[in-house]
C-alpha cells in the first residue's frame, strides 16, 4: 500500500471530518447571517415541487442507509437473522432506488439551476459546484451499484464497513481494508468525503438546521422575546 | 391575567386618498436593498381588486391563517407542525414572484444612445433579476389602480363573496376605496406559528413582530403562514423580512415613517393593553363572525385601578400606562367602535385597524333614492356596499359596520348643524348612542387629526435608555455579521464573538444597574 492511499483513506478522512465540524462550528459562531437554506423557489417554482422533493428524501435515505450500513457491527444483523449477503442485496436494491430518486432529483434541479434565467443568474459559483459535485458522487455511487453485484458474497461490503468503523473509532490502520477494493469505490469514498469538506463553505449548511427543525415539532406555537 | 402593551395603529380609510406617500417613504427607508425590490413593507392597494400578491385574500388559493378544527382547537391553515415540517423542501403554499412582479428598472440610456431612428426611441423595462429586457409588465403593488383593469379581473376580489357583484360592474354603480396595508402585528401570528426555526417573535414590550435576521434559515413557511402576504422573501440574502414598525423610531417616541408621512393624517398610533392569558381563547371561537368581539374582550380598559395594578407588576412601564389612557386607538377601537381588524376571520388578531370608508350618496340623493334612517342618511344608501365593507373588517357581520358607518354621519350630522346654524344635532347623536363630549372628540380627532392627538408613543424609559454618549465610534444599523448584538446562544467560546469596533456591553449593563 502506498503513501498515497494511506493518506486518502487513512488521514483524509479525519481532514476533512475536522474541517466540516469546526467548519460549521466556526460559520455558525461568527456568520450566522449566511447561515441558510437559500431557496429559490420564489424565484421559479417549475419542477422544483419535483426536483427538490425527490432529491431530498432520496439523499437522506442515501445519507441515513450509508451511515447505519456502514457502521453497524455486522453481528447485529447476524443476530437480527440477516445474512450477509442477504445485508447486500437489501442494501444495493433500497440503495439503489434511493439513489435513482435522487439522481432524478438532482437532474431537475440541475437543469433548473443552470436553464432558467432567474435562477442561473442569481446563483453563486458554490451553488452550481455543489450540485454538479453532487451528482458526480451519485453517478458513482450508482455505478458501484453494478461492481458490487459481482461480488454477491459481501466481501467488499464488509472491507468497506471495516474501513468505515475503524475510522470512526479512531484505529489505525484502517486504510488497509479499502486497498484491494476496486478504484471505481476508491474515487465514490474520495467524492464522498470531499462533500463533508465542501460542506462549511457551501449552502450545505442548511443540513444542520433542518435536523434542528425537529424541535419545531414540540414548540409552542407562539414567541415572544424581550427587546434585545 | 398576563397584561403587555402594544402600540396599535388605526388607519382612517374615509380619508385616504390613496396617495401613496406612506409606501414610498418607507420604500425609501426600508426596502430599497437588492433582493427587496419586489418588497412592499406598505403598500396600498385600490379595492375592489385582488391586489399584491395576486389573490392574497383568497385564503383558498394560499392557505394563510388559522383554522378551527372540530376539536375547537386552531392550527395554521397550511397544516399542523408536522405538515408544515414535511412541506419544507418545497412550499406549495408559497407565491412566485410573479404574483407580486418580477422588479424592473428601465433601459434609460437607450434614450441618449440609440442610433438616429424615424420614430423615437423608448426606454424598455429590464428585469433586476435577470437583466434582460422584459415584453411587458405584468402586476405591481398597486396594478389595479383607480379602477384600473375590466371589471372580470378585479371583481374576483375576495370581499366581494355574499355580494351580487355583477350589479357593481356598472359605470353608475361601480365604487372604489383605498386600503393601505402593512404587517399586522398580530397577537396570534401565523407567520411567528410557522417558522420551524424560531426566529419570528413578538416582542414583549411593545408587540412589534421581528424575524431574527440570524436565526432565519429561509424555511419561507412564515411567507405562506400569513394571510396578509406582509413577510416577504429576500432572494438576494435568502432571509425572510417584514415590516419592522419602524421600532428605532417607535422606541424614540416617534410615529412610523408611514404614519409620519401620511398626508391625509389618516394613521394614528396608540398603546393598547392586553391580556396574553386570553389570546387563544378570543383566536378560537367558533363562529368567525364573532371574532372581532372576541378580539375586543381581551382589550383591557387602562383607566381600570385593577388593570392597572397588575399591569405595573407585569412590569408595563407607568409612561405606557399614561400613553394607554390617551391612547387614539383604544378612542376608535373601544369608545366609539368606529375601527375595526383587517379579517378578523384569519384568526390572527391583528393589531393594525381600519375605520370604515363613507362614500358618496348624492347621486341617490339627487334622484329620490335616497333613504333616510330617521334623520341621518341611511347606510345602505352609500355607494359602497355594507356587505363588501363588512367583509373586509368584520368577518361578513354588518351590524357593527353599519353602526360604526351611522356614528361618523351622526357626528358630521352635529358638526354641520352646530357649525351652520349655531347648533349642534343633538338628535342625530342621540339616535346612535353618542355623547355630546364623545361627539366633540370625534371630530377633534378624526376631522382635524392634531399630530400629538394622532401619536401617543410613550418613548423608552429612562432608567432603560442608553447613554448614547457611550455609543460615539460604535456600530450603527448593520445585518448579521461584524456589528450586531444578537442574541446567539450556541457559541464557540461562551459568547458570541462579533467584530464590534468599541464592545459597549458592559457598559450599557452597567448603566441598566
Amino acid at each position: 500500500m502506498d503513501y498515497f492511499q494511506q493518506f486518502l483513506f487513512g488521514i483524509y478522512p479525519y481532514i476533512a471530518a475536522t474541517i466540516f465540524l469546526l467548519g460549521s462550528l466556526i460559520r455558525f459562531d461568527r456568520e450566522q447571517y449566511t447561515w441558510k437554506s437559500d431557496s429559490s423557489q420564489l424565484l421559479r417554482r417549475g419542477q422544483l415541487r419535483w426536483g427538490s422533493n425527490l432529491f431530498h428524501i432520496g439523499i437522506l435515505f442515501l445519507f441515513f442507509g450509508h451511515a447505519v450500513g456502514l457502521l453497524t457491527p455486522h453481528h447485529v444483523y447476524e443476530g437480527l437473522g440477516l445474512s450477509i449477503p442477504g445485508k447486500q442485496l437489501l442494501a444495493m436494491v433500497s440503495g439503489g432506488v434511493a439513489g435513482l430518486l435522487c439522481l432524478a432529483g438532482v437532474v431537475l434541479l440541475l437543469q433548473r439551476r443552470l436553464g432558467d434565467a432567474r435562477i442561473r443568474k442569481t446563483s453563486k459559483p458554490m451553488d452550481i459546484f455543489i450540485l454538479l459535485w453532487i451528482l458526480v458522487t451519485l453517478l458513482l455511487g450508482l455505478t458501484t451499484i453494478l461492481f458490487s453485484a459481482r461480488h454477491l458474497e459481501g466481501s467488499e461490503m464488509l472491507a468497506l464497513s471495516a474501513w468505515a468503523q475503524h475510522i470512526v473509532t479512531f484505529q489505525g490502520g484502517a486504510a488497509a481494508y479499502v486497498a484491494n477494493v476496486p478504484l471505481i469505490y476508491k474515487v465514490h469514498l474520495f467524492f464522498g468525503m470531499t462533500l463533508f469538506l465542501l460542506f462549511p463553505f457551501s449552502r450545505l449548511v442548511h443540513i444542520w438546521s433542518g435536523f434542528a427543525s425537529l424541535s419545531y415539532l414540540g414548540r409552542a406555537y407562539q414567541v415572544v422575546r424581550q427587546k434585545g | 391575567m398576563k397584561i403587555r402593551a402594544q402600540i396599535a395603529m388605526v388607519l382612517n380609510l374615509d380619508k385616504c386618498i390613496g396617495c401613496h406617500t406612506c409606501s414610498i417613504t418607507c420604500k425609501n427607508v426600508w426596502t430599497s436593498r437588492e433582493g427587496m425590490e419586489y418588497v412592499w413593507f406598505n403598500n396600498v392597494e385600490s379595492k375592489p381588486g385582488i391586489g399584491y400578491p395576486k389573490q392574497w385574500e383568497n385564503q383558498d388559493v394560499w392557505n394563510g391563517g388559522w383554522k378551527r378544527k372540530a376539536d375547537g382547537a386552531i392550527e395554521p391553515r397550511q397544516g399542523s407542525r408536522g405538515k408544515i415540517l414535511s412541506n419544507i423542501f418545497a412550499n406549495p403554499n408559497l407565491p412566485e414572484i410573479d404574483d407580486y412582479y418580477e422588479p424592473f428598472s428601465y433601459d434609460y440610456q437607450h434614450l441618449q444612445n440609440a442610433p438616429l431612428s424615424e420614430t423615437p426611441p423608448t426606454a424598455r423595462p429590464v428585469s433586476v433579476i435577470t437583466g434582460e429586457k422584459m415584453d411587458k409588465i405584468h402586476w405591481g403593488p398597486n396594478w389595479e389602480d383607480d379602477l384600473g383593469g375590466e371589471f372580470g379581473s378585479r371583481g374576483r376580489d375576495a370581499c366581494f363573496e355574499d355580494v351580487q357583484k355583477e350589479m357593481y360592474a356598472t359605470f353608475e354603480n361601480t365604487f372604489l376605496m383605498y386600503l393601505p396595508r402593512l404587517c399586522e402585528h398580530c397577537l396570534n401570528p401565523t407567520c411567528v406559528a410557522s417558522c420551524p426555526s424560531g426566529s419570528i417573535y413578538k416582542r414583549e414590550e411593545d408587540g412589534i413582530v421581528l424575524v431574527d435576521q440570524d436565526k432565519c434559515r429561509g424555511w419561507r413557511m412564515c411567507i405562506s403562514g400569513c394571510p396578509y402576504k406582509k413577510i416577504y422573501y429576500n432572494w438576494k440574502s435568502g432571509k425572510a423580512e417584514k415590516c419592522i414598525f419602524c421600532y428605532p423610531r417607535i422606541e424614540a417616541g416617534q410615529p412610523t415613517v408611514c404614519s409620519e408621512t401620511c398626508v391625509g393624517r389618516i394613521r394614528y398610533l396608540g398603546v393598547m393593553l392586553y391580556d396574553a392569558d386570553r389570546i387563544q381563547e378570543a383566536a378560537s371561537v367558533e363562529n368567525p363572525e364573532d371574532l372581532y368581539e372576541a378580539q375586543l374582550k381581551v382589550f383591557l380598559d387602562p383607566n381600570d385601578p385593577v388593570v392597572r395594578e397588575q399591569a405595573r407588576r407585569d412590569g408595563v412601564p407607568e409612561a405606557w400606562l399614561e400613553a394607554a389612557t390617551k391612547s387614539p386607538v383604544w378612542k376608535m377601537a373601544m369608545d366609539w367602535k368606529v375601527a375595526f381588524p383587517l379579517h378578523p376571520e384569519y384568526r390572527t388578531l391583528p393589531m393594525v385597524w381600519y375605520i370604515p370608508p363613507l362614500s358618496p350618496i348624492q347621486a341617490a340623493a339627487e334622484s329620490g333614492r335616497m333613504g333616510m334612517n330617521g334623520i341621518i342618511p341611511d347606510t345602505r344608501s352609500l355607494r359602497i356596499p355594507v356587505k363588501y365593507l363588512a367583509n373586509l373588517l368584520t368577518a361578513g357581520k354588518e351590524a357593527p359596520v353599519t353602526s360604526a358607518l351611522d356614528r361618523m354621519l351622526a357626528m358630521r350630522a352635529y358638526m354641520r348643524g352646530k357649525s351652520v346654524e349655531g347648533e349642534g344635532n343633538t338628535a342625530a347623536l342621540r339616535q346612535v348612542g353618542l355623547s355630546v363630549a364623545q361627539a366633540d372628540e370625534m371630530y377633534r380627532y378624526m376631522a382635524i387629526a392634531n399630530y400629538e392627538d394622532r401619536f401617543v408613543i410613550p418613548t423608552n424609559h429612562r432608567e432603560e435608555a442608553i447613554d448614547t454618549f457611550e455609543e460615539k465610534a460604535a456600530c450603527g444599523f448593520t445585518f448579521g455579521n461584524g456589528c450586531s448584538d444578537g442574541v446567539s446562544k450556541p457559541s464557540l467560546f461562551g459568547k458570541r464573538k462579533n467584530v464590534v469596533p468599541v464592545d459597549l456591553t458592559h457598559l450599557r449593563k452597567k448603566i441598566a444597574g
